[in-house]
């Protein structure tokens, strides 16, 4: 850091003030991780304490492990996840392409009608989708999860993904198409790399929701079979009896995959192949 | 092979007209650039012949087939770019190599030109390394190569040397003239520059608000532009444009290039007082302020020594002086 840009007094209020923000987002995780870790009577005795040997218990743990179908649950969250995300991109890109690359009539039109789902809560068409799905027959299905999905991600991806790909110097495509690339290599090939760090930017927001989501699997797909994780959970929230040990347990579970997603997505963030392409 | 036939195209972005019906024809082995202002139409009519913009009416002829529906790869055209425009996951070699390996040339012949192409522009070294490995000189001589193994019909230059510093943009201009004398190909090139125009060009085509000014070589319009703009836009500095009213001429406007004025501190035509003097070595640039003439250019060869303030008297060359028309026109 240079000295004249910084103070002494300035560098260590930014600290404080990025300290106390980590601190306030991180306190709930921990919690939830540190109690998965005690015996029952340690949860409630004292919440905050970090697990001693007295109250620590794996207790949680070989509940929800214990319970079987957990695998099965993650192995649903997963699937839906990462099918939803490729469906996203994929379709999210193309239509961003087409959007920002080609002059036709209402393309402004057409990319306001795209971005107006960010706009309109998809939970409000609920019941139609419910009906939807039950005469297509896809309820307790995964592939009603996905499609439900797909559709839930694509504006934001849409919108921000035409605003990377307006950037992509035209140039270069047009260098593909002296050199005889169909657009579609132009899109794969030349393109897609170059808006690589903003298709990880929409992945991590699409992928979180999804990954959280109760709502839909509560309505759509609440059978044994296509469970997911967050619906799994619920097993141990009973009305009278929750049991506090394998919820968290579940819960600090449930973290782990989305967050290694995450490591993988924020590494393409920081690459920086763009470099060379023009100027 | 190698001669182009434009036939009055027009082009419009909507109710906005960017060529408004342009004539030309390009012999084979020709060096033409177009030159012009911003937004003149200039990297417009390249898109157009290179068929990345369609025109809106008109035709274009390559070879004597017209190609007006031809998609860019079928044209027999190579295009380098301003911003270099290279792949950034290929190496050097795949570069120059991707359009004949999409054209279906056996692996062979591709070499075998990437070889040659390499040689001329003194990239051997660089064949293995990516985009990002390269200095911006470096990204151009590349781009060029990648036109070059094409073997095109026609050369299409987009402004090449505008990403490029000063003492790059000479050694590269340098390289482009000798590769048109080696390749006798026909090229097209689009600048704004007029230097680089004068010194490539065998026809230049000045282009303003979407029409052709004027066609003709570099002398040729240095030494009898058609008309104002065109005597505006060639030469550097550019030439003093005088109201003919104020000098008691019949003429609109009088023009004399700063090149064609001699001063003398004792007498001459227009007394005028020294605003600025731009010492170059070569040759020196004073910016007088006359009485009767407004402020003006002066180019004086060699060292010439003025203070601001001092009083000098201009006199034009009665030989090289242009007279211009109400409309623009020179009158002859």
């Amino acid at each position: 850091m240079s000295t004249a840009t910084s103070s002494l007094p300035r560098t260590i209020g930014a600290h404080a003030v990025l300290l106390t923000y980590t601190v306030i987002a991180l306190f709930p995780v921990i919690i939830v991780i540190m109690n998965s870790f005690k015996s029952r009577a340690g949860i409630f005795g004292a919440p905050l304490a970090p697990p001693t040997p007295k109250t620590f218990d794996l207790i949680g743990y070989t509940t929800v492990i214990g319970q079987g179908d957990f695998i099965h649950y993650f192995q649903n969250s997963l699937v839906v996840t990462v099918a939803s995300l490729f469906f996203v991109l994929l379709f999210g890109a193309m239509a961003a392409f087409a959007l920002s690359e080609y002059r036709f009539r209402g393309n402004s039109l057409m990319g306001l009608y795209l971005a107006l789902g960010i706009m309109i809560p998809i939970r409000l068409a609920t019941v139609a989708i419910l009906q939807l799905m039950v005469t297509s027959g896809l309820v307790n299905t995964l592939t009603a999860l996905i499609l439900v999905y797909t559709a839930q991600g694509l504006p934001l991806a849409v919108f921000i993904l035409s605003e990377f790909m307006k950037q992509v110097s035209d140039d270069l495509k047009n260098a593909g198409r002296i050199d005889g690339l169909s657009e579609y290599t132009i899109f794969f090939r030349l393109v897609l790399p170059l808006v690589r760090p903003s298709m990880a930017t929409v992945a991590v927001f699409t992928m979180i929701p999804i990954w959280n989501d109760l709502w839909f699997p509560l309505i759509l797909a609440p059978s044994e079979e296509t469970k997911t994780v967050t619906l799994g959970a619920q097993l141990f929230l009973g009305q009278f009896v929750t049991n506090w040990n394998a919820i968290l347990a579940a819960l600090s579970l449930a973290i782990m995959p989305v967050l290694i997603l995450y490591v993988i997505f924020s590494r393409q963030l920081i690459r920086g192949i763009t470099s060379g392409a023009v100027k | 092979m190698g001669s182009l036939n434009i036939e009055n195209v027009k082009k419009a972005f909507g109710p906005v007209e960017v060529l408004k019906g342009i004539n030309l024809e390009v012999t084979d082995g020709e060096f033409v650039v177009f030159v012009g202002p911003s937004g003149c139409g200039k990297s417009t009519l390249l898109r157009v012949i290179a068929g990345l913009e369609d025109s809106t009416s008109g035709r274009v002829v390559i070879d004597g087939a017209d190609v007006s529906a031809t998609p860019p790869a079928k044209r027999g055209i190579a295009m380098v770019f301003q911003t270099y425009a290279l792949y950034p996951h290929l190496t050097v070699k795949n570069n120059m190599g991707l359009g004949l390996k999409q054209a279906g040339t056996p692996a062979a012949e591709i070499d075998r030109r990437i070889g040659i192409a390499s040689s001329m522009l003194s990239l051997e070294p660089y064949l293995a390394r990516r985009p990002a490995e390269l200095s911006g000189g470096q990204r151009q001589r590349v781009a060029i190569g990648r036109a070059v193994v094409r073997e095109p019909k026609l050369f299409l230059f987009d402004e090449p040397l505008s990403n490029l510093d000063a003492a790059l943009r000479v050694n590269t201009r340098l390289e482009i003239a000798q590769l048109h004398r080696r390749l006798k190909a026909t090229m097209i090139y689009v600048t704004h520059d007029q230097v680089e125009a004068m010194t490539l060009a065998d026809k230049i085509v000045v282009l303003n608000a979407g029409k052709i000014e004027q066609i003709g070589g570099p002398m040729e319009l240095y030494n009898s532009p058609a008309n104002e703009f065109v005597a505006g836009f060639i030469g550097s500095p550019k030439m003093n444009f005088v109201d003919g009213a104020r000098l008691g001429e019949t003429a609109k406007t009088i023009g004399v290039r700063p090149e064609h004025l001699t001063v003398d501190a004792k007498s001459g035509a227009w007394k005028g007082t020294v605003v600025h003097a731009e010492h170059l070595g070569a040759d020196t640039n004073l910016y007088l302020d006359c009485e009767k003439a407004g402020l003006i250019t002066v180019r004086i060869f060699g060292v010439y020594n003025a203070e601001p303030g001092a009083t000098l008297y201009a006199t034009p060359d009665p030989a090289r002086t242009y007279r211009f028309g109400a409309d623009g026109k020179v009158l002859k």
